[in-house]
């Protein structure tokens, strides 16, 4: 499916089955929320979205269903509970709409079931953040829709309250039949729920995968950043990798062609002068920033290959390693990953 | 609302206090008459006469004769009082408002205003109680609707009328305008109109307009009171009014 | 919370501000013949004039909630030059004066009024001097109220409320009736009232199109026009009717009237 918003065009070929979980994660204005929109007819798109078998949109033939024929479940960031009605009656508000049987005493049992049962008079406003994404998951859910929509379920909430409403998710979730797409650009929240992980950039898929792979072998500095590696990008030849800029790593067994070249920021070390030894890779550069990660420091470093190094307090406070120093990296060229671009 | 009513009496109020500044050149005097609406036409014309000869400039202020009374006992400035009938006129005098003694200047009956061409065929008073017919009369508060009053009382003729208005000239305009088939206005009115067409009431039924005028006490121009009053008692100023429709004294 | 302390100028400022509504209201009730008042009340000029007022301009308010909240909801789903178009025509009334309005209702409804002429040729109807004519004129210059609050409302409204219900399966009515209504409720509400209140005020467009008849098109305002000429008394009784009866409108709504505006 392609849509356009303004000079942004979101082009994307997705697929899912049912009892997945398909989390699509990527930074702010990737274009996860229009992603999400578009599937569930709420906003334009050109292309074609296919539900169990049923086409719900093809711009070809001019087949648009509308959103409220969709069966398609929403859920959003800050749970949009209808103010004016009680727990109860927006948990029902889905299934009366469908003229679904006995709607209050389903959203009762649901509301039951989640443990919100003695919540279901009281109104929106009297629930807490979690409380309030909790029962907009029950609406969503309670009308059984083949397709679950979940906009950055987790996002709104307080830090401290997401652990607990992201298993209460995943529990509701692995009881759920039909698809789940979620979007987020929340790593961990990705990386809990999912079952596939589909990388967003820029309106493009860029990877996609099962978590782990997606995370192993990153394709983009924001699953690198995510999985916190070093990521850098190049050509190979034979042993070694020539990077754009032209710096030169060396690597073992790095093939040929275009590739991504990964090096974990502990196999990165720091010296205050030019090392002697083995290591093949050995680079000069100037310390950005220097962070705290409880017993272990990140390292910044800027030069001809940028890394990150992670090494001990003692070693920054030896080294005397602070913003704008000096410094020399070295790293083995075993310890540098290369897999195909 | 009421300040709806009050915002407008007071705009009136204050519209007719403007007095325009003297201006440079050769002295000018300004004066302020309020006068009923029905001697507009008339009195517009003296007060042109009066600049030509005296160099006054005349601002007038029309309205319902029951409009200006209030606003003149409510303290409105004004040099020159030319009432509808002579029940307003004592009202003014008993509140000690005027200068002297009031004048009669003129007289006016009262006529039906048809359409041009009397489309309904109206002849007489008693043709305006067919049913299906507007009818528009000043309301009672105002001298010409009293008049109209009693004249249909005399002739013994129950109107009902569709709507009571503030001024006679009112009336006109909802004929001329077509909202209405006939009203009872001034003889005056129809003369100076141009866009009616007039009925005559015979005299049995008729009744007479006195029209009275006087100075206001506390005027600041007197001499050029005096002078409008004179022009309006005048041969000249009468010739005016015969023109316009009235009766002269 | 500790604010910087207000200026003396804007305090004087709005101590002027206070004394231009608070004298005429204190004229009103101190020079009031209160103990003429009740034997005023009793009056059938002053109950029929009341009751006429009540009767138009409710009828004024519920015409405008049900053309004004439709309108309204095209206006907030307009953009660019056709909105701004259809706004000033709604805000037209507001900005006209009331007597202008009366002559435009003629000359659009009288008898050889645009549409009027076709109504009274075909079906011999006429408007002006009935209490529809009445009705009408207040309906014009109080409508634009109900419309602008309703408007704004809308704007404010978060579209993701009637995106959620649709995505529940809701279709365009139970989302209108069910969600985007109740939502709007305040807004309706504060409309309406303001509505209300210019209908049962409005005097200039009442007499120039409906004309002035008791028991037909008699409203209070312009009964108490005409009692200040005749009977004062009369009218300053039927302005603290009035003036009871706003105070009695702005006490029941209190915040709630704020808070939606």
């Amino acid at each position: 499916m392609r849509v356009r918003r303004g000079a942004f065009t979101l082009d994307v070929d997705l697929s899912a089955a049912a009892g997945e979980t398909v989390a699509v994660l990527g930074p702010n204005g990737a274009g996860k929320t229009t992603l999400l929109r578009a599937l569930a007819g709420l906003d334009e798109m050109e292309g074609r979205v296919v539900l169990d078998g049923e086409v719900l949109e093809d711009t070809g033939r001019g087949v648009h269903v509308p959103a409220e024929r969709r069966h398609a479940g929403l859920v959003f960031q800050d749970h949009i509970l209808f103010p004016h009605l009680t727990v109860l009656e927006n948990v029902a508000f889905g299934l009366r709409a469908q003229r679904r049987p006995q709607p209050a005493a389903v959203a009762r049992a649901w509301l039951a079931d989640a443990g919100l049962g003695e919540r279901a008079e009281a109104m929106p406003r009297a629930l807490s953040g979690g409380q309030a994404q909790r029962v907009a998951l029950l609406r969503a859910l309670a009308t059984e829709p083949r397709l679950l929509l979940l906009d950055e379920p987790l996002s709104a909430l307080d830090v401290s309250i997401r652990a607990e409403v992201r298993r209460e998710l995943s529990r509701q979730l692995a009881s759920f039949q039909g698809v789940r797409l979620l979007v987020t650009h929340d790593p961990l929240e990705a990386m809990a729920l999912a079952d596939r992980l589909v990388v967003l950039e820029q309106g493009s898929v860029v990877q996609s995968g099962a978590p782990d792979e997606v995370t192993a072998r990153p394709r983009s500095r924001f699953v690198a950043d995510l999985a916190g590696v070093n990521l850098l990008r190049g050509h190979a030849n034979g042993d070694h990798v020539t990077l754009i800029g032209d710096a030169l790593v060396a690597a073992a067994d790095a093939g040929s062609g275009d590739v991504f070249a990964v090096i974990h920021p502990r196999a990165v070390a720091l010296y205050r002068t030019r090392p002697d030894g083995t290591p093949r890779n050995v680079w000069h550069g100037r310390v950005d920033s220097v962070d705290l990660y409880g017993d272990r420091v990140r390292v910044r470093v800027a030069g001809p290959v940028p890394l990150v190094a992670e090494v001990t307090r003692a070693a920054v406070r030896e080294l005397g390693l602070a913003a704008g120093a000096d410094v020399w990296m070295a790293v083995k060229a075993t310890e540098v990953a290369v897999y195909p671009a | 609302m009421i300040k709806r009513a009050l915002a407008v009496t007071s705009l009136v109020l204050v519209a007719a206090c403007g007095q325009p500044a003297p201006a440079a050149g050769p002295a000018r005097t300004t004066l302020t008459v309020f006068a009923a609406a029905s001697v507009q036409p008339a009195f517009d014309k003296i007060g042109l006469k009066l600049q030509n000869t005296r160099n006054i400039v005349t601002t007038f202020s029309y309205a319902g004769t029951q409009t200006l009374t209030t606003q003149l006992t409510q303290g409105a400035p004004a040099d020159v009082f030319a009432s509808a009938d002579t029940a307003h006129m004592t009202t003014i005098e008993s509140a000690g408002l005027i200068r002297g003694q009031s004048v009669l200047f003129g007289h006016n009956r009262l006529e039906i205003a048809v359409a041009r061409g009397n489309p309904k065929g109206i002849h007489a008073l008693a043709d305006l109680a067919r049913s299906g017919l507007v009818v528009v009369l000043a309301d009672p508060s105002v001298p010409a609707g009293k008049y109209a009053q009693q004249a249909l009382a005399k002739a013994k003729v129950t109107v009902h009328a569709a709507s009571l208005e503030q001024q006679v000239t009112g009336v006109l305009s909802k004929v001329a305008l077509g909202e209405a088939d006939a009203g009872i206005v001034y003889v005056s009115d129809i003369v100076t109109s141009g866009q009616v067409d007039g009925v005559a009431i015979p005299d049995a039924q008729n009744v007479v307009a006195d029209y009275p005028i006087a100075i206001v006490k506390g005027t600041q121009n007197l001499s050029a009171a005096t002078a409008f009053v004179d022009l309006v008692l005048s041969t000249n100023g009468q010739a005016i009014l015969r023109a316009a429709g009235f009766e002269g004294v | 919370m500790r604010r910087a302390k207000t200026p003396a100028a804007i305090g004087i400022l709005a101590a002027l501000g206070l004394l231009l509504f608070l004298l005429p209201m204190a004229g009103l009730i101190i020079r009031a013949p209160w103990s003429q008042a009740l034997g005023e009340l009793a009056d059938p000029t002053t109950t029929t004039a009341l009751g006429l007022s009540i009767f138009c301009s409710l009828t004024a308010t519920g015409i405008a909630l049900v053309l004004g909240v439709p309108l309204a909801m095209i206006l907030a789903r307009t953009r660019g030059t056709l909105r701004n178009i259809l706004r000033a025509l709604t805000t037209l009334p507001m900005v006209l004066p009331p007597v202008v309005g009366g002559v435009a209702l003629l000359l659009a409804f009288g008898r050889r009024g645009l549409v009027g002429s076709l109504l009274y040729q075909a079906f011999g109807i006429q408007i002006p001097f009935t209490t529809a004519a009445a009705v009408m004129a207040e309906t014009f210059v109080s409508m634009p109220f109900l419309v602008i609050a309703v408007e704004a409302g809308l704007r404010s409204l978060d579209h993701r409320y009637e995106e959620a219900a649709r995505s529940l399966g809701a279709g365009y009515w139970r989302v209108f009736t069910r969600v985007t209504l109740p939502l709007l409720r305040p807004a309706i509400f504060s409309g309406a009232v303001l509505c209300w209140a210019r209908a049962l005020g409005e005097f200039g467009a009442t007499i120039t199109f409906a004309g002035n008849f008791p028991g037909r098109t008699q409203t209070v305002p312009i009964a108490v026009y005409l009692a200040l000429e005749t009977k004062p008394d009369a009218a300053i009784t039927l302005s603290l009717i009035l003036l009871v009866v706003s105070v009695a409108i702005l006490v029941g709504m209190r915040d709630r009237w704020l808070g939606a505006l």
